[in-house]
C-alpha cells in the first residue's frame, strides 16, 4: 500500500527466458530486491525472449520482431529491470541499434532503453540500495558474465550489494573477466572449445576454495553449475540475487533436492 | 583455406595436441601481463587509443589522396613505387624486380602480407635462395609450416621443437653440438643467418606504416633483421598494403605509441626505423635501388563495406593475445593467414567468403578483443556482420543451428504458444530429471552433455509461478 | 592496371561521403597543419635534469649501459673501461659524426679504430645519437655519409655517444632535432634505439642478440642545459 504523496516506481521484470524456463527462483528473488528498494514489480505476461540468439546468429529480422514485441509490452513503466547482463545489453545497446535506419522506430527504442537496467545496477546506481534482505554464512566468489561486464560497466554493483550480506566472504578468484564459455550456442556448437573454457573457468574457482560461486547471467551459471557438478565439484552455484534477497530454498543450480546445502 | 568440417578437425587436433596447449598456456603470462603493466605504466593510454582510432579513419575516409601524396613524396626521395590489386600482380612485380637484379640470394624480414600472397614459395619456384630472418619466420620455415601469431610466428613451439629444427636443417653443423637453451639456439641462428644478410643480393620488408607527407616507410622489429636486410643487399622491396599510410609523423607517434604495449607489453619496440629512399650521395652503405610495393586483395571492397573499420588494424596481436579461443586452439587451427579475432574478420574479405567465413561463428562474443584493440575496432559488431552475411547464403554446415534458431524465434514472437510449449518443456525436463536436480544425458543435447551436465528446471515456468501467487494475492481478503 | 584499377576502387567506395576535391582539401589542410596529439610523458613540463633521470630509469630497465662522463673528451677512455670491465676486444669501428672523429683517441692506445661501413667480423660500434628521447630510454640515430648505420647492427656491441643536452622529453622532438641536424630533410635513414637486439621466440624467453648487438651501452657526456623546463 502506498503511504505519502510520491507512488512507488512501476518496474517491469523483464523475466529472461532462461530465468522463465530453468530457474524461476531467480525471477522472485529479483522481485523481492526491487520491492526492497521501493518498487512496485510488474511481469508483463507478452514477453518472451530478448531476442539475443537472433541477433547474434545474425538474423536481425527475427530479432527487430522481438525487440517490438518486448518494448510494447514494457510500455507504460518506469524502469525495466533484468536479472541478467546480457539481456539488459540486448535491450539497452542493441535495440536503438537493430532499429538504425528507422528514425522513430530508433528514437523509440532510445527511450526505451533509457529505463532498462540489469538488475545490480538498478539497486546501486539508480535505487542506492545499501542493505539487503538476504544473509548468508560463508566463501562466495564472483563470475563477470561479458556482457554486463564489456557492454554495461557492471562489475562494481553486485560486488558492493554482497558486501553488504551479513555473514557473507567475498573472495575473488583470478581471471574473473575471462569468458566461461557459454556464448549462447557456442556452447553447443564448438562444444570442445567451451569445455575447455568452462575448465579453466572451474580451475579458477576451485582455487579459492568458495562455497558458492555467483553471477548475474543464468546462462553462464548453467554452463558453470554443469561442469562444478560433472566434476563432482562441492562448489554450488546460485545467482546472487538468490543470496542477496535471501531466497535460498531452492537447491542450488544443479544439485538437486539431494545436493549440499549451500 | 579450409572450410567448416575441416575446422573443426583442427580444433579437435589442437585441443588434443598437449605441447600445443602448453605454449599456448604461456601466452597469457607474457603478451598479456605485459600489455597490463604497459597500460598501467601510461596514464594516457585509453585517450590514446581514441586518438589512434580517430587517426586510422580520418586516413581511410581520405584514403585516396593519401596513396597519392604518398607515391608522390616516395618517388621525390628516390624510391620506385608499385600497385598491386592482388597477390599475382604482386608476386609478378617482386620476381621481375629480382631477376632484374641478378638476385640468387634474397632475405626477408617479417610481412604478414608476403604470407596473403604466398610471396616466397613462389620467388623459390623461380630458384631463387629465400631465407626468413625473423627468427620465428625462420623456424615455422624450416620446419615447413605457416606462422600461428601474427607477432609472434612459433608462439607454438617449445623449446624442444626448436633444438629439433635448427639440427635438422644445420646439418652441415656438428652433430654432437650442445643446443640446450634458447642462447645456444640464438647463437648458432644467428651465425647461419649472418651469412645469408652478407650474401643477399635483395632484401624484402614489410613496413607497419607509410608517412605521406615523407614518402618514408616505418619498419618495427626487436631482432634488428629488417634493419640488415634493407641496409646490406642491392635493392630493397618493401611490400605493404595499401591502408598502412598515415598522414605525417606526428600521426605515426601515438600508433606507435600503441603498437609495441598492446603487443608485447614494450614501451616501445627494440628497432622503430625509418627509412626514405635508396642509397643518398655520399652514403658509404645503403641499398641503390628501393622499391616499396602496395597490394589492395581486397581492401578496396572493404572500405567500401560497412567492415571499413577493420582496415584501422595496426597488427599488434592483442586481440588474438586475449582471445580464449584463440588461447584454446592456436593461430594454426584457424587454417587462415591471420587467426584469432581480427583473422575471422579480416581472411573472408581477403581470401574470398566461401573460405574463411565460418571462423565468425566460432566466437563467445565475448569482447575482450575490442576492448584491447589499440584502435577499438568494434570487433564483436564486425564478427556479427559476417554472420549476417551467412545468413543470406548458409553454409551446409550452419543450417541445422540457423533452423534452430528459426524456430526459437517464431515461437518467442507468438507469446501464448510460447508459453504453453515453455510449460510442457519444463515438465519433461524436470521429470526427466528426477531428484537428482541436473541430466548427466540428454539426447537433444548431447553437445552440451558430453562435458557438463544439463541443470533441472524448477518444475513450472516463472510466468505460471508469478500469474498463480497473483491470484493468490488477489482472492486474498485485504 | 593496377594504380589505375586500385585508385578507381578506393574512390569509389569514398563516393558516398564526399568528393575527391573535399578530400584533397582536407589532407592537404591536415598536412599543413598536423594535430598536436596526446604525447606519451605524463603531462607535467621537466627540468633537463629530470629528463636525464627519466631517460637513465627506462635505459636501464632495457638492460642498456648508461654511462655518465663529464666531458666528451673522456668518451675514448670510457670505452676502454667499458670494454675491459666486460672482458671484450678492444676494437672498435667509429663513426665520424659529431664529435667522434675530433675525440682524443690518443688516451685510449688499447684501442684498435677503424672507420667506414661495419664489417662482419667487427665486435664493437661507437655511434653519436643526434637525440635521447626520455618517455622511453629511445635513441635516435641518423644515417648519413660519416654515419653508417651498420655500426649500430652488425657488431655485438653497440656503444652510443649522447650529449646530456639532446635528451628530450618526446618523439616529436628528437625527429625535429634529427631534421635541423640534416639540413632541413630526413635522412635515408632514422634509427630508434630502445635496448639491444633481443627475440621471445624460443619458448618466450628473452634472449639478446638476436641478429643485431647483443649488448648497448650509452655514454652520456656533457652538462645538462640551464634550468629552463621543457615541455614533456
Amino acid at each position: 500500500m502506498n503511504e505519502g504523496s510520491a507512488r512507488r516506481p512501476r518496474v517491469g521484470l523483464f523475466v529472461t527466458c532462461l530465468v522463465d524456463l530453468m530457474r524461476p527462483s531467480v525471477g522472485f528473488a529479483a522481485a523481492r530486491l526491487i520491492e526492497a528498494a521501493g518498487c512496485e514489480v510488474i511481469v508483463p505476461a507478452a514477453q518472451t525472449c530478448c531476442g539475443q540468439p537472433a541477433y547474434n546468429g545474425g538474423d536481425n529480422t527475427s530479432a527487430r520482431t522481438l525487440a517490438m514485441q518486448t518494448m510494447k509490452a514494457f510500455d507504460g513503466l518506469d524502469y525495466v529491470v533484468a536479472p541478467s547482463g546480457s539481456c539488459a545489453a540486448m535491450l539497452k545497446l542493441h535495440y536503438p541499434r537493430l532499429m538504425a535506419g528507422d528514425s522513430e522506430a530508433e528514437a523509440s527504442a532510445r527511450a526505451f532503453a533509457e529505463r532498462v537496467h540489469e538488475l545490480s545496477s538498478f539497486l546501486v546506481d539508480v535505487r542506492g540500495m545499501t542493505a539487503v534482505p538476504g544473509s548468508f554464512s560463508g566463501r562466495v566468489t564472483y563470475h563477470d558474465g561479458c556482457s554486463g561486464l564489456r557492454e554495461l560497466k557492471v562489475r562494481e554493483q553486485p560486488r558492493r550489494l554482497l558486501s553488504a550480506v551479513p555473514g557473507l566472504q567475498l573472495v575473488e578468484m583470478a581471471d574473473t573477466e575471462t569468458c566461461c564459455g557459454f556464448g549462447g550456442l557456442f556452447a553447443v556448437k564448438f562444444a570442445a572449445i567451451s569445455n575447455a573454457m568452462v575448465t579453466a573457468k572451474c580451475a579458477s574457482a576451485a582455487a579459492v576454495e568458495p562455497d558458492l560461486l555467483l553471477a548475474g547471467d543464468l546462462g553462464c551459471l548453467l554452463n558453470v553449475a554443469g561442469k562444478l557438478s560433472r566434476e563432482g565439484s562441492a562448489i554450488r552455484c546460485r545467482h546472487f540475487a538468490e543470496v542477496l534477497a535471501g531466497e535460498l530454498d531452492a537447491p542450488p543450480i544443479g544439485a538437486g533436492r539431494e545436493g549440499g546445502a549451500a | 583455406m579450409t572450410d567448416r568440417s575441416t575446422f573443426e578437425a583442427a580444433i579437435a587436433a589442437a585441443l588434443a595436441d598437449e605441447p600445443l596447449q602448453l605454449a599456448l598456456a604461456d601466452v597469457p603470462a607474457g603478451f598479456v601481463a605485459g600489455r597490463q603493466r604497459a597500460r598501467a605504466e601510461l596514464p594516457q593510454f585509453d585517450r590514446l587509443r581514441r586518438t589512434a582510432r580517430d587517426i586510422r579513419d580520418h586516413i581511410l575516409a581520405n584514403l585516396d589522396v593519401y596513396l597519392e601524396t604518398f607515391e608522390a613524396n616516395a618517388t621525390k626521395a628516390g624510391s620506385q613505387v608499385h600497385w598491386a590489386s592482388n597477390g599475382e600482380d604482386a608476386r609478378r612485380i617482386i620476381l621481375d624486380i629480382c631477376r632484374k637484379a641478378g638476385a640468387r640470394v634474397v632475405t626477408k624480414s617479417k610481412s604478414m602480407v608476403s604470407e596473403e600472397i604466398e610471396l616466397r614459395e613462389h620467388l623459390e619456384k623461380a630458384s631463387l635462395d629465400v631465407v626468413e630472418t625473423d627468427l620465428g619466420e625462420y623456424l615455422v620455415q624450416i620446419r615447413g609450416e605457416r606462422p600461428s601469431h601474427i607477432i609472434a610466428p612459433a608462439i607454438h613451439l617449445r623449446v624442444g621443437d626448436v633444438a629439433k629444427a635448427l639440427r635438422l636443417q644445420h646439418s652441415h653443423l656438428p652433430g654432437d653440438r650442445e643446443l640446450e637453451t634458447p642462447e645456444a639456439m640464438i647463437t648458432e641462428a644467428r651465425q647461419v643467418l649472418r651469412e645469408k644478410f652478407l650474401a643477399a643480393d635483395v632484401g624484402i620488408t614489410g613496413a607497419n606504416f607509410l608517412i605521406a607527407e615523407s614518402g618514408s616507410a616505418i619498419i618495427v622489429t626487436n631482432e634488428g633483421n629488417a634493419d640488415l636486410t634493407m641496409s646490406l643487399p642491392k635493392v630493397h622491396i618493401v611490400l605493404t598494403s595499401l591502408e598502412k599510410v598515415v598522414p605525417t609523423f606526428a600521426d605515426a607517434w601515438p600508433l606507435l605509441r600503441l603498437l609495441a604495449r598492446s603487443a608485447t607489453g614494450q614501451a616501445l619496440s627494440a628497432y622503430t626505423t625509418i627509412v626514405t629512399g635508396p642509397r643518398r650521395q655520399g652514403d658509404g652503405e645503403g641499398p641503390e635501388a628501393c622499391h616499396i610495393v602496395i597490394l589492395d586483395n581486397g581492401r578496396t571492397e572493404l572500405l567500401a563495406s560497412d567492415l571499413r573499420p577493420v582496415l584501422r588494424c595496426i597488427r599488434c596481436g592483442a586481440c588474438m593475445n586475449y582471445c580464449p579461443i584463440y588461447c584454446s586452439i592456436g593461430g594454426h587451427a584457424y587454417g587462415s593467414v591471420y587467426p584469432g579475432p581480427i583473422g575471422a574478420v579480416l581472411s573472408p574479405a581477403l581470401g574470398g567468403p566461401s573460405a574463411t567465413a565460418h571462423l565468425a561463428e566460432a566466437s563467445t562474443f565475448c569482447g575482450r578483443c575490442e576492448e584491447v584493440c589499440p584502435v577499438e575496432i568494434p570487433l564483436v559488431s564486425m564478427l556479427r556482420k559476417w554472420r549476417m552475411r551467412d545468413l543470406s547464403r548458409p553454409s551446409p554446415t550452419s543450417r541445422k543451428s540457423r533452423a534452430l534458431l528459426r524456430a526459437w524465434a517464431i515461437l518467442a514472437a507468438r507469446p501464448r504458444a510460447y508459453r504453453m510449449a515453455a510449460r510442457l518443456g519444463v515438465r519433461v525436463l524436470t521429470t526427466l530429471s528426477g531428484r537428482h536436480g541436473r541430466l548427466r544425458r540428454a539426447p537433444f543435447a548431447s553437445a552440451w552433455t558430453r562435458y557438463r551436465d544439463l541443470p533441472a528446471p524448477e518444475g513450472r515456468t516463472f510466468q505460471e509461478q508469478w500469474a498463480r501467487r497473483k491470484r493468490i494475492d488477489r482472492a486474498e481478503p485485504t | 592496371m593496377s594504380r589505375e584499377r586500385i585508385f578507381a576502387g578506393v574512390r569509389e567506395a569514398l563516393s558516398g561521403s564526399g568528393n575527391g576535391r573535399a578530400r584533397s582539401r582536407a589532407v592537404a589542410e591536415r598536412l599543413a597543419n598536423p594535430p598536436l596529439h596526446p604525447a606519451g610523458a605524463t603531462g607535467a613540463p621537466m627540468l633537463p635534469v629530470e629528463l636525464a633521470t627519466r631517460f637513465k630509469a627506462h635505459l636501464q630497465r632495457l638492460g642498456a649501459d648508461p654511462v655518465e662522463i663529464a666531458r666528451e673528451g673522456e668518451i675514448p677512455s670510457a670505452i676502454v673501461n667499458y670494454l675491459t670491465a666486460r672482458g671484450l676486444p678492444m676494437r672498435l669501428r667509429r663513426a665520424n659524426d659529431g664529435p667522434l672523429a675530433s675525440l682524443p683517441w690518443e688516451t685510449a692506445p688499447a684501442l684498435t679504430l677503424d672507420t667506414g661501413s661495419a664489417k662482419a667480423d667487427d665486435t664493437a660500434g661507437l655511434s653519436h645519437a643526434v637525440a635521447g628521447v626520455a618517455e622511453t630510454g629511445t635513441l635516435v640515430l641518423a644515417s648519413g655519409p660519416e654515419s653508417p648505420l651498420t655500426l649500430a647492427f652488425l657488431p655485438e656491441t653497440h656503444i652510443v655517444a649522447l650529449k646530456a643536452d639532446a635528451i628530450v622529453a618526446c618523439y616529436e622532438e628528437a625527429l625535429a632535432m634529427v631534421v635541423a641536424s640534416c639540413g632541413g630533410r630526413l635522412p635515408r635513414t632514422v634509427n630508434l634505439v630502445t635496448g639491444a637486439s633481443r627475440t621471445g621466440d624460443i619458448g618466450g624467453k628473452i634472449v639478446m642478440g638476436a641478429h643485431g648487438p647483443r649488448r648497448l651501452a650509452v655514454l652520456i657526456y656533457g652538462p645538462h642545459t640551464p634550468s629552463v623546463p621543457v615541455s614533456a
